[in-house]
């Protein structure tokens, strides 16, 4: 498992899920932290392309050999692409959280949210 | 240390080489399938002495080839079981403090009496006409069991806890449609068991988790937040995961039943409160036993376990059936169609037969042998237990392992591994699996879900002062020898049958099937 690391250039919501913001598309994922306190996931339940997310609420299923948790949404949007690879190789989510392990993309329906996401020195910060 | 404790207390380090392995390790269990050579028997017939009958069993019931049975002689086969037993951790060998679990001793006389060939052999389909004793026996416990939730009506069908929830769901939906209403959720603490929101889900509602305050009860302004017209029904476990007995009860029972709702007791953590508190008393409307923990079974391989549920008066029709009914002359009946009363607008069966009989038998020679006054006796030592060991760990290792939530705890209590994890470098789980060596069985950990690295620890009414000292002191020992080397606990277990698993494959690839030879 790699070591504890938030990239600069992510957003975060303080339900520890990170996204990358492209012009209208958004990619979602969970943070070092959330991965960490899950232990090994075994299982991800994505959603369909197509979904539409809303902030806060959860738009999918990790299961780790400790529970079974939401992933919840850093922004609100529509589905246009979900991480097919995660199903057969889940452990992508704890071993590189940030680029094997990202699970979906998202077109933005509000951009104006983005505003409301934490960056990296103030997600850090919550953590402690 | 001398030579001699260095045998002794040989879980005190790991091998020297760490790769060695114990007879047991190295042995690759086996199905008895895999086991013995063809044409060996454990019996054999003698050959028939008189002619045989032809014609006397059909040709479409015989077999075309003979059953495929393990070929092993007796002693083969005796040897496998007792091999895979000690393979096993029980109560018998040792401290299983398994938090929301109750793993009590199951006394030796609940043996002897289930074991009485009338109780043994009962056959479930034999006429209530000659099955008297054992309907009486149901009878009386289910007046027993409702003695103690203080309700009247009693059902002893459910087969686990988790049956039971789905049974008193079940008569909760049955008991709002009579009324011509269709509610859609069901609330449930965060710090409900998983059994709750997957029972919510199975019987048609939606699960809303409902907060937990900073005293570790119910957040009362979050569920009046949440307490609307569409809420059937709040699920409680009182006292909860976190061992608090929530002090707003009355509160929440008077703001469920504002809405019309219901509230289901989770009895979980019943041998808390047996004799001393009632669910019936606080408001609840259904509350579900679970045999197997508070009134002892010897429960933890999967079974058999037994949740029977109880009732108010204005669900008591909504009961499963059969309903066993005292008759005018003083014998006992099974009925699907009362006329009135427990059953009178039943669910339906909820199973087969009438439950696990030999848990109802366990139960009721449990409650006959202490009585009410010992009921209440087994729950306050149950806490006074769990408070000692709170106090010890406390006192021992509190820098480390403090309590989550409030400052004492009732049957059961939480600890968070947090600044163990910061400090000594060791998680939760790498403690519970050390614990193995020492010759305990972890408590539940990771659960409560609301609290980081948590250890949930139920010590039970039934272990002695020795016993908690001594799991304490193990815990110390673990925390000392992880600030030395964090790696000795990360790699444990080293003397058990098997050594730390891959849970993550295990759950990936698992092993469903054992090929037969």
């Amino acid at each position: 498992m790699a070591d504890a690391s938030y990239p600069d250039e992510l957003l975060y919501h303080p339900d520890h899920d990170w996204a990358k913001v492209e012009g209208d598309v958004a990619t979602f994922g969970i943070t070092w932290f959330a991965q960490d306190a899950l232990g090994e996931v075994v299982f991800f339940d994505p959603p369909a392309v197509g979904t539409t997310v809303t902030k806060d609420e959860s738009y999918a299923e990790v299961e780790s050999v400790k529970a079974v948790s939401d992933v919840i949404a850093p922004l609100s949007g529509e589905i246009v692409e979900v991480n097919d690879a995660l199903g057969d190789a889940p452990e992508a989510i704890n071993d590189d959280p940030y680029e094997a392990g990202w699970m979906v993309k998202v077109r933005l329906s509000d951009p104006s949210e983005v505003g409301q996401l934490l960056d990296q020195s103030a997600y850090v910060t919550s953590l402690d | 240390m001398s030579a001699v404790d260095d045998t002794i207390l040989a879980y005190d380090r790991p091998p020297a080489d760490a790769s060695a392995l114990t007879p047991m390790q190295r042995e690759h269990a086996v199905t008895i399938f895999e086991k013995g050579q063809a044409g060996r028997r454990a019996f054999v017939a003698p050959k028939l002495d008189v002619p045989e009958v032809e014609g006397l069993i059909p040709a479409k019931a015989k077999r075309a080839e003979p059953a495929r049975l393990p070929s092993v002689t007796e002693p083969e086969l005796v040897r496998h079981y007792v091999r895979l037993s000690r393979r096993n951790f029980d109560l018998d060998s040792g401290f299983y403090p398994l938090g929301s679990c109750t793993m009590k001793h199951n006394p030796r006389l609940h043996e002897r009496v289930t074991a009485l060939s009338g109780h043994a052999r009962l056959h479930p389909l034999q006429d209530p006409a000659r099955a008297q004793g054992a309907l009486e026996l149901m009878y009386n416990l289910e007046r027993a069991l409702g003695e103690v939730a203080g309700l009247p009506h009693v059902c002893l069908q459910p087969s686990a806890g988790s049956h039971g929830e789905l049974a008193g769901v079940l008569v909760t939906r049955a008991y709002h449609e009579a009324r011509g209403e269709h509610r859609t959720k069901v609330l449930a603490p965060d710090t409900a068991h998983g059994t709750n929101p997957a029972t919510v889900t199975m019987a048609g509602y939606e699960v809303v988790p409902v907060k937990t305050s900073p005293d570790g009860g119910v957040d009362v302004e979050d569920l009046r937040a949440k307490a609307d017209d569409q809420v059937a029904c709040l699920m409680l476990t009182n006292p909860n995961t976190l061992g608090v007995f929530d002090p707003n009860i009355e509160e929440i029972a008077k703001i469920v039943h504002g809405i019309g709702a219901t509230l289901y007791y989770d009895g979980a953590n019943l041998n808390a409160v047996m004799g001393v508190s009632r669910p019936g008393d606080m408001g609840f409307d259904i509350v579900h036993y679970n045999l197997h923990k508070s009134f002892t079974q010897p429960h933890g391989g999967g079974g058999p376990g037994s949740g029977p549920i109880a009732v108010s008066d204005r669900i008591a029709p909504y009961l499963p059936v059969p309903v066993i009914q005292k008759l005018a002359d003083g014998t006992f009946d099974l009925t699907s169609t009362p006329a009135e009363g427990p059953g009178s607008k039943s669910i339906g069966k909820l199973r087969g037969f009438q439950g696990n009989y030999g848990c109802f038998v366990r139960s009721y020679a449990y409650i006959c042998s202490l009585g009410g006054p010992g009921l209440q006796d087994a729950s306050e030592t149950a806490v006074l237990n769990a408070n000692y060991l709170l106090a010890r760990l406390q006192e021992l290792v509190g820098d480390q392992l403090p309590l989550a939530f409030g400052e004492k705890c009732m049957h059961e209590f939480v600890l968070s591994g947090t600044a163990m994890k910061r400090d000594v470098g060791i998680r939760i789980l790498d403690l519970a699996k050390r614990l193995l060596d020492h010759g305990f069985h972890p408590p539940t950990v990771y659960f409560p879900l609301l609290v980081d690295e948590a250890l949930l620890i139920e010590p039970t009414e039934t272990e002695t002062k020795e016993t908690l000292d001594a799991f304490a002191e193990a815990v110390a020992d673990i925390i000392r020898e992880a600030q030395g080397d964090p790696t000795i606990a990360q790699n444990a277990p080293y003397t058990t049958p098997v050594r730390r698993l891959d849970e993550a494959r295990a759950a990936k690839r698992p092993v469903l099937r054992q090929p037969l030879a």
